[in-house]
């Protein structure tokens, strides 16, 4: 398993494997964090509904590194270290409360729903396959995401003042869903992937179209945080890591 | 006042050509997290193609009190049922 | 057992009924009769059932914790989402049973309350903790083990709602007990590190895991109208012997020793021997005395009352919306 540091000479192999990486980090940090709910969510029923998003997130975390590293996901998973993991800083974010979980939800779903539909076309045979599974899983987190956030948005005087809370702690990640650096140029040179700003119009006014049912207003826009791509995370993803790799680094020989 | 949601009734086309049966029930604020919570909660493994859900209380049901003068009345009306006539053997397709 | 009973002197719940109906009652469960939530049926029996099925369902809630502790620790892709499905199950069927138990005229809320005010109980079992990765071996194994044998014969109990919960959650826990094992034969040919764990792991949950068939069958009360009843079809005691005959061998098969110098075969008996259980220790964690019980019911209270305003206020949403269709 190449770290960051030493990859292969090749700058096309390198784009392709680095662009795995996003799309599994992703899913498997929000698939983490959505697991680290079970047992404690707001009813029984929505207990289960977080746990199949997790479990939706954690099987396409678990593709996604399998492929990456030559059927060994686990060891990418579980062996590399903060700057060698490539998950937007959206998805690490603590869970907070339930309105910070849905924003968070909210506001990743929709985003890889609109990506997902796209890359279900990639001439990229895995990207397309994987896709296109996995767009189905995602059209329902959406669903669900959205369907949340207009009862909380439009409940009570809490819940909505939750909201504001939650929205205005998640906004400052979303330009990083759109960046484009030099692996994603590579990529979409080659046409294997979307462009996110193809679609930024769109999820801007679909955003906006859950958020005004919700009778919540778009949050003004603050200055970008940017770095997850990169390896510059939050001071959080080193905690969830020390949680989540704690078996397989303390016994480095073990088979579980 | 109660926290809990209403309860609603849960029933499962399994599988195409075949009815809507009573699974269970959850609990939801309104009819589509009810829908969400019965998918999340009855279909985990395939179980269904289809889904009711039905306000507990909406449900009219038959009084067991009354079970006497509601069904019993059809215990003798055997000649409703197929069995009750003699066919020759010989006698095919009928 | 997540159904035994498990206060010591329990009252046995006694109301005036009237003979002929309580006879005709009688007569159809002796006769293999389902109940149904609408039939007649005695106060007692209803009030037995609440308390039986709700502390089934408190099990399953409270059951998540141990084994969701180690959900976002576990060592593989594999082993998570395996574990995480597997509690999610638990949540399902205790609200299953939850829904089983409305059917007898008590509200979820009310059940819940109980639970949180100690006033209800739930299995011993959930009361210890989870150390190690090898617990979540151990509860598997052991514990769903011993909740399985309880389960499959109810069934067939007489009221219909819990039986029809009790065949779905039957189904769905038929992979439990195997992926505990099969967590148990990684570590038992692990590394020496793993084989410790593993033996530390049946050390700890051994003896507890016989205390949950409940209280020998001269100390349970209501034992003999609970199986007439057809809500407990074999006695704490049988279950409890069944238990180790079969897991002694399963032991056998990882290499790890059971927890007790008195165990042994008896050919005369057609069954194993073993010690006695310790009592008291059982007994002060019914009443709430358990290594973690403070733990577990102190987050069952918050996960329920830190989010209240999620439940009020979609509560609140679903109002609004019908007050606008209607105007």
């Amino acid at each position: 398993m190449p770290a960051a540091d030493e990859l292969a000479a090749d700058p096309l192999e390198d784009a392709y494997y680095d662009y795995l990486l996003r799309l599994g980090d992703d899913a498997l940090i929000l698939g983490q964090r959505l697991s680290e709910w079970c047992g404690h969510a707001p009813s029984v029923e929505v207990d289960l509904s977080l746990a199949n998003m997790a479990l939706d997130l954690i099987g396409q975390a678990t593709h996604i590194l399998n492929n990456a590293n030559n059927g060994d996901g686990d060891e990418l998973a579980f062996k590399r270290d903060v700057l060698d993991f490539r998950n937007c800083l959206l998805v690490e974010q603590p869970n907070g409360d339930f309105a910070r979980t849905i924003v968070r939800q909210l506001l990743y779903s929709t985003w890889q729903h609109l990506l997902f539909q796209q890359l279900a076309e990639s001439r990229d045979p895995f990207l397309s396959a994987i896709a296109a599974k996995a767009v189905k899983e995602v059209a329902y987190h959406r669903e669900l995401a959205s369907e949340w956030t207009v009862r909380l948005g439009d409940g009570t005087d809490e819940s909505a003042a939750r909201m504001r809370d939650a929205l205005d702690w998640c906004w400052r990640f979303v330009p990083e869903l759109f960046e484009v650096d030099e692996t994603l140029e590579e990529m979409i040179a080659r046409q294997t992937v979307p462009d996110p700003r193809s679609f930024e119009r769109e999820y801007r006014a679909a955003i906006g179209d859950v958020l005004a049912e919700a009778k919540l207003e778009m949050p003004a826009d603050q200055r970008p945080i940017l770095g997850g791509r990169r390896g510059h995370h939050s001071e959080h993803l080193g905690h969830l890591l020390a949680a989540m790799q704690y078996l397989p680094r303390t016994y480095p020989d073990a088979v579980w | 006042m109660s926290s809990d949601w209403p309860l609603w009734e849960v029933f499962v086309r399994a599988k195409g050509g075949l009815a809507h049966r009573h699974v269970g029930s959850v609990h939801a604020p309104d009819q589509e997290l009810a829908l969400r919570h019965a998918r999340d909660t009855y279909t985990r493994r395939l179980e269904g193609v289809s889904l009711w859900v039905v306000k507990s209380t909406d449900i009219v049901a038959s009084d067991p009190e009354e079970a006497g003068p509601l069904f019993e009345p059809a215990e003798d009306k055997i000649y409703r049922h197929p069995t009750f006539y003699d066919i020759p053997d010989e006698v095919k397709h009928i | 057992m997540y159904t035994t009973e498990l206060s010591k002197n329990v009252q046995p719940i006694e109301t005036p009924e009237d003979p002929a109906l309580l006879e005709a009652f009688e007569a159809r469960v002796a006769a293999d009769e389902f109940i149904e939530p609408k039939d007649w049926m005695p106060e007692a029996y209803r009030k037995t059932l609440v308390r039986q099925i709700s502390q089934h369902a408190h099990s399953e809630i409270v059951g998540m914790l141990p084994e969701g502790n180690w959900i976002t620790r576990a060592p593989s892709l594999r082993r998570k989402a395996i574990l995480l499905a597997k509690v999610q199950d638990e949540a399902g069927h205790g609200l299953y049973l939850y829904c089983a138990a409305e059917t007898l005229g008590t509200s979820r809320e009310e059940m819940i309350e109980a639970l949180h005010s100690g006033k209800a109980k739930y299995s011993t079992i959930f009361n210890y903790p989870t150390l190690t990765w090898a617990d979540i071996g151990a509860i598997g194994w052991l514990v769903d083990g011993a909740a399985i044998m309880n389960q499959v014969p109810l069934q067939r109990t007489s009221y219909g709602p819990y039986a029809r919960a009790m065949v779905r959650v039957c189904k769905e826990e038929s992979f439990h007990q195997r992926q505990g094992y099969e967590i148990m034969i990684a570590l038992a040919n692990g590394t020496a590190a793993q084989k410790r764990m593993a033996q530390d792991a049946l050390n700890r949950w051994w003896w507890p895991s016989l205390m949950m068939f409940g209280p020998p069958d001269d100390n349970s009360p209501n034992t003999e109208r609970s199986m007439r009843w057809r809500i407990k079809r074999e006695t704490n005691d049988e279950l409890r012997q069944k238990f180790v005959d079969i897991t002694k061998p399963q032991a056998d098969f990882l290499g790890l020793t059971v927890p007790d110098p008195e165990l042994k075969w008896n050919d005369e008996k057609g069954g194993h021997d073993f010690g006695e259980v310790d009592w008291d220790e059982f007994y002060a964690v019914v009443r709430g005395e358990g290594p973690v019980a403070k733990e577990r019911i102190t987050a069952r209270r918050e996960a329920w009352e830190n989010n209240t305003w999620v439940r009020e206020a979609a509560a609140a949403h679903a109002a609004k919306k019908q007050a606008r269709e209607a105007a």
